[in-house]
């Protein structure tokens, strides 16, 4: 097999596995969509806020302690003690469901009614918002996040295309791991929405507000209910993101990475924001690896954008999103 | 009565108002946004330095340094606004902590007549202080650090690169660009081959880039990132199974959030820099003493000894010092932008100097001139070891290929100098 070809498929696994973890960061900014018909930007803040509390709560950091520590002249910085990774995913699972009630109670039940793009500039708001907390409840430092995830190279994979291609494929333990966990986010998502009574419930909310309520859906739990599963899919996200580099304020940068699978997969499918992450993910590191060399290279960003694009003028409203038909 | 009023109105007004004699040095910070990680100790080491001065010694020259913050978010707009909304209140110096920043800023401070001292960062070429008249950036600049490295690996290969291969992953900005002019001679120079391998910003994702490394097997690797780009790269370098030893960065893609995140995978990895690492010196005693004990530490106090705190208590004490000779080649402490000016342009920092600030080796000695805003630019190589969790001088502060910066600081400030009709000076 000639050697070109072995890279690229090589790229295209590993296209496939960067897919995955933009379609983890686009599934938030799905559900709450489709529930509310909000674009949340604040979701890609949500992913760091999730991720900070996490290991804030690991190491027994004490939150807000540089206002603490100025305000009253002490200079406490750690409880003395740490959490166990699965512990301190639930604690941080509470926090986020705690987020989700502030949201609804003090930003969004105040907007019902509003115009879409009202509601957008409030999640402008709400993400600015929510990086000031971080940073004041958790510091600004670069944190090192450790749940037990393996990383590095997959040696069974490395030997076993070796055997077959002369050359060992590089696939990191980290995008294994992360393709299981969103496949399972992905099935259960599906599954809640499909057989569950709330699951139920945040559908007729989706389909039309004044309907769910007048049959005696309540808006108020739906929508906390809709940023608590928002906030959990944040924090896989957090976690996947934030073991590849560190925990850091860049990583709220993420959501750039979604919005090209948003427009490629719909605003309102779950399996639209697989696809669309995987059709992204391998499109845009084939294109670096084929055309890449040739323009200069650092091609990922835009094209990833381009690629949406072209879809777009095919399917406006993206590969798996409703298409709006309004008669007049 | 009108005496006792008028009186009274003066002492209003002089309690009112900033203290006249005042040395006012802004510091452009970022401690928020995505590159805080590396703004904030930085920021810290440069406040502590005239806290240090304020607290132990009364200020510079008996007076005190007034330190105005302004946060830029590494933002170069919110940059240029903290210059303007800074510069009135009798700013001595800018030290922005940033290219894109300083870019802006080179026209903005010569017409103002304040200096600009950008420190292994900003526009190289403006180390020909014949056209840039207020720009120094002592004690090594972009060029230099990839001379360095290029030098630092020569000595590792007995002198020989030829037929080597080196890759240079870069942030693909003004800033990551800046090394591959000097790459592209020093390879014709020394027979190296070069590859390039852009990152876009912010640098999370860099699959495609180490899957080329990985396939390409470059012999060394040099990067020029910053942010998160570092961290990321230095973890896929360690997924590869990439050799750290034959990883080097430049001095921003050195510091201790660089490699912890990547853990013991990291050990090895070196960076080039222009100042000593770690706590160990004198100075460091009198700053727990006079500034963090007493509670005037700017952050928490848990960041002395970091590289990028080092850093910036560096760049704070190269600016203490010009103030002290313009202070005394003035006869007077209250000193002017201008005179600050003129003593940079002919600052000397010999190791005598060093060792009497508490501070012995801790950068290469140097001196200005007025066709030199650079100095010599000599650059030593630190290592990282996981084991300890420290950065360690591994190489002397070394010369750097004057043959080749020269040529290219010269031909780019020419072009500059045409292109702002700069009448060239120190004829």
């Amino acid at each position: 097999m000639p050697e070109q070809l072995v890279f690229a498929m090589e790229v295209i696994l590993n296209g496939l596995m960067a897919g995955v973890l933009y379609a983890l960061v686009a599934l938030g900014f799905v559900l709450i969509y489709k529930a509310s018909g909000i674009f949340n930007y604040a979701q890609g803040v949500m992913a760091l806020f999730a991720a900070m509390t996490l290991v804030g709560i690991m190491n027994g950091q004490v939150p807000f302690a540089h206002l603490i520590n100025a305000t009253f002249g002490t200079h406490v910085h750690n409880f003395g003690w740490n959490v166990p990774a699965l512990l301190a995913i639930i604690l941080t699972m509470g926090v986020m469901v705690l987020l989700a009630w502030a949201v609804q109670r003090f930003v969004m039940r105040h907007l019902v009614g509003q115009e879409p793009i009202i509601l957008f500039m409030a999640t402008i708001g709400l993400a600015y918002f929510l990086e000031g907390v971080a940073d004041l409840m958790w510091g600004s430092e670069i944190k090192t996040l450790n749940v037990g995830l393996p990383q590095g190279i997959n040696l069974w994979i490395d030997e076993t295309t070796f055997n077959i291609f002369d050359y060992g494929f590089f696939i990191d333990n980290l995008d294994i791991v992360a393709t299981i966990i969103a496949a399972l986010l992905v099935a259960a998502l599906v599954a809640f929405s499909q057989y569950t009574k709330q699951g139920r419930a945040m559908r007729a909310v989706a389909d039309d507000h004044q309907a769910a309520l007048s049959v005696g859906i309540s808006l108020n739990f739906i929508w906390i209910m809709v940023w608590s599963v928002a906030g959990f899919v944040a924090l896989v996200a957090g976690i996947m993101w934030g073991t590849k580099s560190g925990v850091q304020f860049s990583l709220s940068l993420i959501a750039l990475k979604a919005l090209p699978v948003l427009m490629l997969g719909g605003f309102t499918s779950i399996p639209g924001a697989i696809v669309g992450g995987l059709i992204i993910g391998v499109g845009e590191k084939l294109f670096e690896f084929a055309i890449g060399p040739l323009v200069g290279g650092a091609t990922e960003n835009w094209f990833a954008y381009v690629l949406a694009l072209i879809f777009l003028v095919f399917r406006p409203q993206g590969l798996f999103g409703e298409k709006i038909i309004e008669r007049v | 009565m009108k005496t006792k009023l008028a009186t009274l109105a003066l002492g209003a007004l002089m309690a009112a108002g900033p203290a006249l004699a005042d040395l006012v040095i802004p510091s452009l910070s970022y401690r928020t946004g995505p590159y805080a990680a590396g703004g904030i100790p930085f920021a810290d080491g440069y406040a502590d330095y005239f806290t240090l001065l304020n607290e132990r010694d009364g200020g510079i020259g008996d007076v005190p340094v007034n330190l105005i913050e302004c946060e830029t978010g590494y933002n170069t707009e919110k940059g240029v606004e903290c210059y303007e909304s800074t510069k009135g209140e009798g700013a001595l110096i800018y030290q922005p902590l940033s290219t894109g920043i300083t870019y802006q800023l080179i026209p903005k401070v010569t017409a103002d007549d304040i200096p600009l001292h950008t420190m292994g960062y900003g526009r190289t070429s403006a180390r020909n202080g014949k056209v840039f008249s207020h720009v120094f950036n002592y004690p090594a600049n972009y060029w230099d650090g990839a001379s360095g490295a290029v030098n630092y690996l020569l000595d590792e290969n007995g002198g020989d690169l030829n037929g080597k291969k080196i890759a240079l992953v870069y942030h693909n900005s003004a800033y990551g660009k800046e090394p591959i002019r000097t790459l592209e001679e020093l390879s014709k120079k020394h027979g190296f081959e070069l590859s390039l391998l852009p990152v876009d910003h912010p640098g999370q994702e860099q699959k495609s880039q180490w899957l080329q490394i990985r396939r390409e097997k470059p012999d060394y690797v040099l990067m020029w990132g910053w942010g998160v780009m570092n961290q990321v790269a230095i973890q896929e370098a360690a997924n590869i199974r990439f050799p750290m030893e034959n990883f080097i960065g430049v001095w921003w893609s050195g510091a201790q959030h660089d490699v912890l995140p990547a853990g013991d995978k990291a050990n090895g990895y070196k960076a080039v820099t222009f100042h000593a690492v770690g706590d160990d010196f004198p100075v460091f005693e009198d700053i727990k003493t006079h500034v963090v004990d007493t509670g005037k530490a700017a952050g928490a106090g848990d960041q002395i000894g970091t590289v990028l705190y080092n850093r910036g208590l560096y760049s704070a004490m190269l600016a203490a010092e010009a103030i002290k000779d313009a202070q005394a080649a003035n006869g007077t402490g209250d000193i002017t932008p201008g005179m600050l000016r003129d003593a940079m342009e002919q600052l000397n920092i010999s190791e005598e100097r060093m060792a009497a600030l508490g501070m012995p080796n801790f950068g290469p000695t140097f001196q200005v001139s007025c066709d030199n805003h650079g100095g010599p630019g000599l650059v030593g190589v630190s290592q990282w070891d996981a084991g300890t969790k420290t950065w360690n001088l591994i190489s002397d502060f070394k010369p750097t290929d004057g043959e080749v910066i020269g040529a290219l600081v010269e031909e780019d400030s020419s072009a500059y100098a045409a292109e702002n009709n700069v009448e060239p000076r120190c004829n």
